[in-house]
C-alpha cells in the first residue's frame, strides 16, 4: 500500500531522516516509535507531502506521490495531528465537514456521515453546534478523529493523536478507537513515543533513532529478538511488563500441562487470545490465595496457577 | 458674530455648512480608508507569506506614519495639486501602517497547528487563506482598521488646509478668528465621528455570524459612505479662488467683499502656507494674500486695489507693556527709531528676501539697519532683559530681530526673543500674561481680532487709518495696560 524507498531529508545542515525504507501492507497498523527528534514525525509528513523528501521515492498503491497533486493526495489521506488542531472558528459540525466540503459532497450525505461517526465516538448530537473551546480534551480529540475519518480515506496518518490527553482519557479513547471498524480496516501509519500505545495498537513497529531505522518488526520480534543494543536498551525499563503484554495465552499453550481442574477450586475463565499481563493482573487481584485459571481454546480446556504460567512463559521464550 | 451667541445658536445658524462639512469629512475618511484597505490588506497578506518583504514594507509604512501630517499634505501639492485628491492620498498613506501591520500580525498569529491541519486535510493555499487564516486573523485586522479610522477622522481635519473641505474648515477658521464656538463646531463633530465609527466598527466586529461576509458588508459600507463625498470643486468655474479659513470667516474678509463688491467667486478653503504655492502650480487664480508678503513678488502676483475700503488698515507698530516702559523709559525712543523707515514696498522686498531667497531674518534685519544708518554695535548691557515675541511668519521674525538689535545697540538692556508664537491669540496671550514684554502687532488685527467692537464702531473707524490706530491705542491702554508705540509705516492688509 505504502512503499517508502531510501528516503532522506535534511533541514540545512541538520539531517532529520537518513535513508529510510519500509513497506506498509494494506490494512496494517504501522507505528513509528522513537524519542522526540528521532525523525518519526518528519517521516510521517513526507507521506502526505507536508514535507518534501530531499531524496528517495514514496509510492502509494505503486504510484509516486510526487505525480499526484498535493491537495488531491491529502484529501484521500486522513490526517490527525499531535495537539488540538480543530479550527477554532468552526463549530464541531463545520470542523467535521471540512473535507466533505473540499470534495463538494452534498449536505445530506455529510450530515448522515457525521451523525453516524459521532455516535461511534459517543458524542451527543447537541455537541455539533459547539465550538472547539467548549469541548473537553477528550471530546476535541474524538472530533479530530471524526474529521479525519469522515471521507473514509483508505490511509490514515496520525501524529501522536493521543499525546495531549491525560493518561486515563488517553487509555479510554485508545481502547475505543482500536475496536473501531474504521480503524481496523484502514492502513494506519501512526507516530508515538509511548511504548505501551505502540504495543497495544501496532501490527508492526518501526523503531527509529537519530533519523535512522533501528528495527522493523512485530512487538514480539522487537522484544525477544532485538536487532541491536539500542533496541534492547529502549525497552529495558518496561521489559517485563512489555514482554508479558505481547505474549498471549495461546502462545504458551503448548507448555501448559494440566488438563484437569482440581475439584475444590473454581477457576477464572480466559480465552486463549488474552495476553499474559492482563491474566496475571487479574489473578493477583483475585481474593483466593491460590488462584487457578481455565484457558479455553476452541473446544479444549487447560488449567494453570501463577507458577505454571510463569514456567510456561520462560519455556516459550527460550524456544523462540 | 456677537459675544452673546451660544454654541447651540452657532450650530443652528451654520447647520447647512456643518452638515456639508460633516459629510465631506465622512467621505474623506472613508474613501481613503477604503482605498487603504484595498492596498493594505493584500500587502499585509503578501508580506505574511513572503516574510523577507515584511521588513521593508512595514518600514516604509512606518516612515510614512512619522511624516507630520501637514508636511505630507504639503508634499502632495506639487504631485496632485490641491483639493480632495491629495488629501485622500495623504490620508490613505496614514491609514496604511495599522492595516498592513495588523493584517501581518493577525495572519502570523494563527497557530501553526491549525494551518498545518488545514493543509493536511487538503486545502489549497488560497482556501487556507480565505477559510482559515483571514477569519482567524479578523479580530486583529479589524483592530487595525479601527485604529486607521480614528487616525483618519483626526487627520482629515487638516485636509481643510489644502482646500479639501471637511470639519477642519471650522476648526482652523475658528482658531484664526479666535472664535471658540467655531472651533468647537468643528472639533465636537469630529470627535463624535471618531467615537461613533470606533463604536460601530466594534459592533460589526462582534457579529460572529458568518465571518467572511463581514468583509463584504464593510466594503459595501465604505463604498456607500464614500459616495457621500461631494467633491468641493465639482462645481468649479473658470476662476478659482483660494481663501484662508480666517479670510472666509472675517467680517473684513470674503463676507465684506461679497457685501461691498457683490463678489461671488468659486472658492475653496486653504492654508496660507500652501496657498501661494498653489497659485504657482496654477491650481488657483485668486488668493487672499497679504499686501506686504514677499511671495507676491516671488510668484508674480498682483494686488488689486481696494477702493471701497473693505480691508481695514493694518499698520504695524510695536505693542509693549506699560510697566516695562515705566521701568525702562529709554525704550520708547529706541523702538520708535524704525517709525517711518519701512514702506509697503520696502517691507515686501524684505519679506521677499526671507520667504523666497531664504535669507536669514537676522541678516536681513542687520543689512537693513546698516543701510539706513540705524545700526549700532551691541553694548552687551546687563541692565535687564526685554523679551520680544513674534508670530510665526517671516515679517514678524524680521521686525522682532530689528527691535532686538536696536535695543542691544542703543540701550544697556539685553534681549531674549521668543519667536514663532503661532497666531495672534497666542502672542497676545503671552504679552498679557507677562511672558513677553513686547511684539509687533497690526492695528487692524488689534481692532477686529482682539477688541472686537460692535459693527457700528468698526464701520465708523475703518475708513481712516488714524482713527483705527487711535481707537486701538486708547482701548489697549485702558483694557490691557498695553501701549502702542508709533506705527512703523507700512500697511500689511489683505490683498487679492
Amino acid at each position: 500500500m505504502i512503499s517508502v524507498n531510501h528516503i532522506s531529508k535534511s533541514f540545512g545542515k541538520n539531517i532529520a531522516v537518513k535513508d529510510i525504507s519500509f513497506n506498509i501492507k494494506e490494512g496494517e497498523n504501522f507505528i513509528l516509535l522513537g524519542t522526540s527528534g528521532c525523525g518519526k514525525t518528519t517521516t510521517l509528513k513526507m507521506i502526505n507531502r507536508l514535507i518534501v523528501a530531499s531524496s528517495g521515492t514514496i509510492l502509494i498503491r505503486n504510484k509516486n506521490i510526487n505525480d499526484i497533486q498535493p491537495e488531491k493526495l491529502r484529501r484521500d489521506i486522513g490526517y490527525v495531528l499531535q495537539r488540538n488542531s480543530l479550527f477554532p472558528h468552526y463549530t464541531v459540525s463545520e470542523n467535521i465537514a471540512v473535507v466533505p466540503r473540499l470534495l463538494k459532497w452534498d449536505k445530506r450525505k455529510t450530515e448522515i456521515k457525521s451523525a453516524s461517526l459521532l455516535s461511534k465516538f459517543h458524542l451527543s448530537e447537541q455537541r455539533l453546534s459547539a465550538y472547539p473551546n467548549e469541548l473537553s480534551g477528550g471530546e476535541a480529540q474524538r472530533v479530530n478523529l471524526a474529521r479525519a475519518l469522515i471521507a473514509d480515506p483508505s490511509i490514515l496518518l496520525m501524529d501522536e493523536p493521543f499525546g495531549a490527553l491525560d493518561t486515563i482519557t488517553r487509555t479510554a479513547i485508545r481502547k475505543e478507537f482500536s475496536t473501531l471498524e474504521e480503524f481496523r480496516k484502514k492502513t494506519v501509519l501512526m507516530v508515538t513515543h509511548d511504548v505501551q500505545e505502540a504495543f497495544e495498537l501496532a501490527d508492526r513497529i518501526c523503531l527509529m533513532d537519530k533519523g535512522e531505522i533501528m528495527q522493523v518488526g512485530t512487538a514480539k520480534e522487537l522484544l525477544f529478538q532485538p536487532a541491536n543494543d539500542f533496541v534492547k536498551r529502549f525497552f529495558a525499563d518496561m521489559y517485563f511488563q512489555s514482554s508479558l503484554s505481547v505474549t498471549k495465552l495461546k502462545d504458551i499453550w503448548p507448555y501448559i500441562k494440566v488438563c484437569e481442574t482440581p475439584e475444590h477450586i473454581r477457576p477464572m475463565l480466559f480465552t486463549a487470545d488474552t495476553d499474559l499481563w492482563t491474566v496475571i493482573k487479574e489473578m493477583t487481584e483475585n481474593r483466593q490465595d491460590k488462584p487457578f485459571i481455565n484457558i479455553q481454546q476452541q473446544t479444549q480446556d487447560k488449567f494453570a496457577d501463577l507458577e505454571d504460567i510463569m514456567n510456561a512463559f520462560s519455556h516459550y521464550k527460550n524456544n523462540l | 458674530m456677537g459675544d452673546t451667541q451660544t454654541l447651540w445658536q452657532f450650530f443652528v445658524m451654520n447647520s447647512d455648512k456643518l452638515f456639508q462639512q460633516t459629510l465631506q469629512h465622512i467621505g474623506l475618511t472613508f474613501i481613503s480608508l477604503f482605498i487603504s484597505i484595498l492596498i493594505g490588506l493584500p500587502l499585509g497578506i503578501l508580506i505574511s507569506k513572503y516574510k523577507k518583504f515584511s521588513k521593508p514594507v512595514l518600514g516604509i509604512a512606518g516612515i510614512l506614519q512619522t511624516i507630520p501630517s501637514i508636511a505630507l499634505l504639503g508634499f502632495m501639492i506639487p504631485l496632485l495639486g490641491i483639493g480632495p485628491k491629495p488629501a485622500i492620498v495623504a490620508l490613505l498613506l496614514y491609514a496604511l501602517l495599522p492595516i498592513i501591520r495588523n493584517t501581518f500580525t493577525g495572519i502570523n498569529g494563527v497557530s501553526e497547528e491549525v494551518t498545518e491541519a488545514a493543509k493536511g486535510l487538503g486545502m489549497t493555499n488560497m482556501q487556507i487563506l480565505i477559510r482559515v487564516e483571514l477569519p482567524l486573523a479578523m479580530p486583529v485586522i479589524f483592530a487595525g482598521i479601527r485604529t486607521a479610522t480614528v487616525i483618519n477622522v483626526g487627520v482629515a481635519t487638516l485636509a481643510a488646509y489644502i482646500a479639501a473641505g471637511g470639519l477642519g474648515e471650522f476648526i482652523f477658521g475658528g482658531i484664526a478668528l479666535n472664535n471658540t464656538h467655531m472651533i468647537l463646531a468643528g472639533a465636537i463633530p469630529a470627535a463624535l465621528l471618531a467615537i461613533l465609527f470606533d463604536f460601530l466598527l466594534g459592533r460589526i466586529q462582534l457579529i460572529q455570524f458568518k465571518k467572511i461576509r463581514v468583509i463584504h458588508f464593510l466594503l459595501l459600507l465604505a463604498i456607500l459612505s464614500s459616495s457621500f463625498y461631494i467633491l468641493p470643486n465639482a462645481s468649479a468655474g473658470k476662476l478659482r479662488a483660494g481663501f484662508t479659513p480666517e479670510f472666509i470667516g472675517r467680517a473684513d474678509g470674503y463676507p465684506g467683499l461679497r457685501k461691498k463688491y457683490g463678489l461671488d467667486i468659486n472658492n475653496v478653503v486653504i492654508s496660507d502656507a500652501v496657498m501661494y504655492k498653489a497659485t504657482q502650480e496654477k491650481q488657483l487664480d485668486v488668493i487672499s494674500g497679504y499686501s506686504t508678503d514677499g511671495r507676491l513678488k516671488a510668484y508674480d502676483l498682483i494686488t488689486l486695489t481696494d477702493d471701497k475700503n473693505v480691508f481695514p488698515p493694518y499698520y504695524a507698530a510695536p505693542v509693549i507693556r506699560n510697566e516695562v516702559l515705566l521701568k525702562y523709559p529709554e525704550l520708547e525712543n529706541v523702538l520708535n527709531l524704525l517709525a517711518g523707515h519701512i514702506s509697503d514696498s520696502i517691507m515686501t522686498d524684505l519679506n521677499y528676501k526671507a520667504d523666497y531667497l531664504h535669507e536669514d531674518p537676522e541678516k536681513i534685519a542687520h543689512d537693513f539697519l546698516l543701510a539706513n544708518g540705524l545700526w549700532r554695535d551691541p553694548r552687551n548691557g546687563k541692565k535687564g532683559t526685554i523679551r520680544i515675541g513674534s508670530k510665526i511668519f517671516g515679517e514678524q521674525y524680521i521686525l522682532s530681530d530689528m527691535y532686538a538689535m536696536l535695543i542691544k545697540g542703543y540701550t544697556d538692556l539685553d534681549v531674549a526673543t521668543k519667536t514663532g508664537l503661532g497666531g495672534t491669540q497666542i502672542v497676545f496671550g503671552a504679552l498679557v500674561n507677562d511672558e513677553i514684554d513686547m511684539y509687533p502687532e497690526y492695528s487692524g488685527t488689534g481692532l477686529l481680532v482682539i477688541l472686537q467692537p460692535q459693527t457700528k464702531i468698526i464701520d465708523s473707524l475703518i475708513l481712516s487709518k488714524d482713527k483705527v490706530f487711535d481707537f486701538v491705542s486708547k482701548n489697549f491702554n485702558e483694557r490691557y495696560n498695553l501701549k502702542w508705540l508709533q506705527p512703523i509705516g507700512f500697511n500689511n492688509t489683505y490683498g487679492l
